[in-house]
């Protein structure tokens, strides 16, 4: 097989991950106005994820550095392009981040609400954003013959890019609403479970508009069998989650959204950031990848380095398996 | 074009702000990581609950300072794109490489086992929640040593080939790109200066609890092991130091000659080494200097007769080689940087030296000023750590990687100068505020002290654990 395109879909892959772990560490932030009545409330949900959002934002950290080796042109004209989005996700990834770790610091109640009010942005704004960026990236911007981007912020705040990031924020969200009631105990795993339900109707139809967008403006046949086999997951894991299957719904919530990736990696294939104003200035695989050598070297890397990853992550996730109530809270030192 | 608004500029001042901003909590995540692993690990070994006290006091510290390295490293990797475009498309092939080594095989563990750590007090057997904390040292230190590797390529460029087509540079080895003679010398001056930081950390919080006469129990211990780690630390950066200028003197001459401020070049005694320099610094008119005769020979070559080039003589070496253009750093800011990294590491070694003669055989000093001066030890070793490296990257220019491509040719050419100066406030007024905030909650845990011994379980007889929860 090609190396590039084995790294095509290597980087997919990390975006997956990233998405899929990440997704409901934001859908755990954002829930907490809708699942967080007290500060207790608040806690037992910072606290699903205490152990691990660190790991999983070390995923976009990862995927970055792999784009940026596989695909150096491609990383330079996502991210300079994109400029003013990726400041935003990154300062919303900062609030986020020291929130955690700030919030418990102090008693009073006003220094809570602060970095409550931080997690909740910081969990929404890269939510919604990593899908306009995507969405944009599937739909094409102008690039000049140098594949620098031609254009501002407000050009990427199209119709179908925001769609798309309507569509990550209400796909995080539930995937973090389902996360909650997965991982918690007693009333706020059942208001989990209600709310998993009500956003879970308006994610289908959202959802559903993006994907039938996608696959009639920028869709190939591979793509289409993709978006219908999300939307298949998504109705299942509703469905899951309406008989209380919290496990199945949340498996299915990941298959969905990795499926989803996967729906706007097989659109670009074999683009990378295709030029919608000339199609000459398109970047590809082909022309946005790094050597043979170097892909070769990051391919033993990776080969050897994910299985170990997966393992140890794995276990991380299984150590920290219990469910968190309030219980738990009232002990606690902090 | 309105010069406020030079994209090039102010990319320059952003990745400058924030790359000092983000290494002011690397020092600290690496150096006292490697605090607490000891610490806990004498409290595994000894049982001694003083030990236990320690490792809470001081992972407490390690974690308010844990995330802000974590979310402003994220910033480093992106800006590489953000505001360097056309450096990525140049380097991305040799300098990507050595970044995803590092997120694959050391940041994932860092992330990964501190969460364990941080979470798995109650969770996991004594024994395997202490390999989590090593786990989680030796993730810190492996991600120095690639982004060392990356950074050396910029120092001095080798294992690739220039692609004239696609024009760029390709990898050609990624066993010499990781085998560079300035990463090999930059690594262990970079560790050890970081444990310096962490030593001078503990050396002030005991400090400042022992002046007022309180926690003898866990902070004597703390300062002595303080200073031991700071003065061996101390001795290996100043070696490991030795060693890189003696590298730097071969492959980045200019950057040598710019320490030095030397004009012209120098053999055997006129190659001094200047402690002192009043003058201007266009190296016509020097008022007043104290110098070193054959130091900087030595530091330079390892020996007494050994020349060391001018800044001059380089100057026109490169205009024939690489054509007209100005290829010396802004002197003064090397010139100094490099004299007060120097002064301030040994200034802090002297410090631990001296502290560790006062406190010899259980002695305690009771003179105040010995503590008011010990308690300056952090901010010291910090300061040096820094101007340590703004010596190291402001020597390097105008070459953003030496020899290959220019500063000025690697800024982002779609980026405006409006963008990148929106940006350069809101990084700068949030980190400003979070600056602020960091520095409080440190204070506050600091003066808060370590919590009060465990007591041992009635039944079991084991040490009651925290159980740690956000």
């Amino acid at each position: 097989m090609d190396l590039t395109i084995l790294w095509f879909w290597i980087i997919a892959a990390m975006f997956i991950g990233y998405f899929v772990l990440d997704g409901f560490d934001f859908g755990v932030g954002m829930s907490l106005p809708f699942l967080g009545k007290d500060d207790t409330d608040r806690r037992v949900l910072i606290n699903t994820i205490g152990p691990v959002w660190d790991l999983n934002e070390t995923w976009v950290i990862v995927a970055g550095a792999s784009l940026f080796a596989a695909f150096p042109e491609w990383y330079a004209t996502m991210f300079s392009g994109f400029y003013l989005a990726l400041l935003l996700i990154l300062v919303a990834l900062i609030l986020r981040g020291v929130s955690f770790e700030y919030r418990h610091q102090r008693p009073e109640s006003s220094w809570k609400k602060w970095f409550d009010g931080m997690i909740i942005v910081g969990s929404a704004v890269p939510a919604l954003l990593w899908g306009v960026a995507f969405a944009n990236v599937v739909r094409g911007v102008n690039l000049d013959v140098n594949h620098d981007y031609v254009g501002t912020f407000f050009d990427l705040l199209n119709p179908y890019a925001l769609l798309g990031g309507l569509t990550t924020l209400l796909l995080f969200f539930v995937h973090g609403v389902v996360f909650v009631s997965l991982k918690t105990e007693g009333d706020i795993r059942m208001r989990a479970r209600k709310l998993a339900t009500r956003a879970g109707i308006v994610t289908i139809v959202v959802a559903a508009c993006f994907l039938v967008w996608t696959t009639f403006a920028y869709g190939t046949v591979a793509s289409a069998l993709f978006a219908a086999l999300t939307a298949v997951a998504l109705i299942a894991s509703f469905l899951a989650n309406l008989r209380g299957a919290e496990r199945l719904a949340f498996a299915l919530m990941a298959g969905t959204i990795g499926l989803a990736v996967l729906t706007l990696f097989a659109s670009l294939f074999p683009d990378v950031m295709p030029a919608s104003n000339d199609p000459a200035n398109s970047l590809t695989i082909a022309n946005a990848s790094s050597s043979t050598y170097t892909l070769g070297v990051m391919s033993w890397t990776a080969l050897i380095g994910m299985p170990v990853i997966l393992l140890y992550q794995g276990w991380t996730y299984w150590v920290f398996r219990k469910r968190i109530g309030r219980a738990h809270i009232a002990v606690a030192v902090h | 074009m309105n010069e406020w608004l030079d994209p090039l500029l102010l990319s320059r001042w952003q990745f400058g702000l924030t790359t000092i901003y983000h290494f002011l909590f690397v020092p600290l995540t690496i150096g006292m990581a490697l605090t607490v692993a000891i610490f806990q690990t004498a409290w595994v070994r000894t049982d001694k609950a003083k030990y236990l006290q320690l490792t809470h006091f001081f992972g407490k510290i390690f974690l308010i300072n844990f995330a802000m390295g974590v979310v402003t490293g994220i910033v480093q990797e992106f800006q590489f794109g953000m505001n360097w475009s056309d450096y990525s498309r140049f380097v991305g092939d040799v300098f990507g490489a050595p970044l995803a080594f590092e997120g694959i095989l050391a940041f994932f563990l860092e992330a990964t086992f501190i969460g364990l750590w941080i979470f798995g007090w109650d969770k996991l057997p004594k024994k395997v929640h202490l390999a989590t904390i090593w786990l989680t040292v030796i993730g810190s230190i492996t991600s120095a040593y690639f982004i060392l590797a990356a950074n050396a390529f910029m120092q001095n460029p080798i294992a690739y080939t220039i692609n004239a087509e696609k024009g760029r540079a390709e990898l050609t080895s990624i066993g010499e790109l990781l085998t560079n003679p300035i990463a090999l010398a930059a690594f262990p001056h970079t560790i050890l200066a970081c444990f310096m930081v962490s030593a001078g950390l503990i050396i002030s919080v005991a400090a400042w609890h022992l002046a007022r006469n309180q926690h003898f129990e866990t902070m004597r211990p703390a300062l002595k092991f303080g200073m031991w780690m700071m003065v061996i630390a101390g001795i290996g950066t100043t070696l490991a130091g030795d060693q890189l200028s003696l590298v730097m003197g071969e492959v980045q001459p200019m950057k040598m000659a710019a320490a030095e401020a030397l004009y012209h070049t120098a053999t055997g005694a006129n190659a001094s080494f200047s402690l002192f320099t009043l003058g201007t610094p266009d190296g016509v008119h020097e008022l007043f200097s104290i110098r070193i005769p054959y130091l900087l020979s030595f530091l330079s070559t390892h020996t007494f007769d050994g020349t060391v080039q001018g800044i001059n003589n380089l100057q026109a070496q490169y205009v024939a080689t690489y054509g007209p253009g100005d290829y010396t750093p802004t002197i003064w800011i090397t010139y100094w940087a490099f004299r007060w990294m120097i002064a301030l590491g040994l200034l802090h070694m002297l410090v631990a030296v001296v502290g560790l003669f006062l406190t010899r055989k259980g002695r305690m000093p009771t003179q105040k000023w010995v503590w008011s001066l010990a308690i300056w030890s952090f901010p010291a070793s910090l300061l040096a750590m820094t101007v340590g490296w703004v010596f190291t990257e402001m020597g390097r220019q105008p070459w953003l990687v030496f020899g290959l491509l220019k500063t000025q040719d690697g800024v982002s050419p779609g980026v405006t100068g409006v963008e990148i100066l929106i940006s350069l406030i809101v990084f700068t007024l949030l980190y400003g505020i979070l600056a602020v905030v960091e520095f409080r909650l440190i204070l506050q845990a600091v003066q808060k002290g370590p919590d009060d011994a465990p007591v041992p379980d009635a039944e079991s007889g084991e040490l009651t654990q925290t159980v740690t929860v956000y």
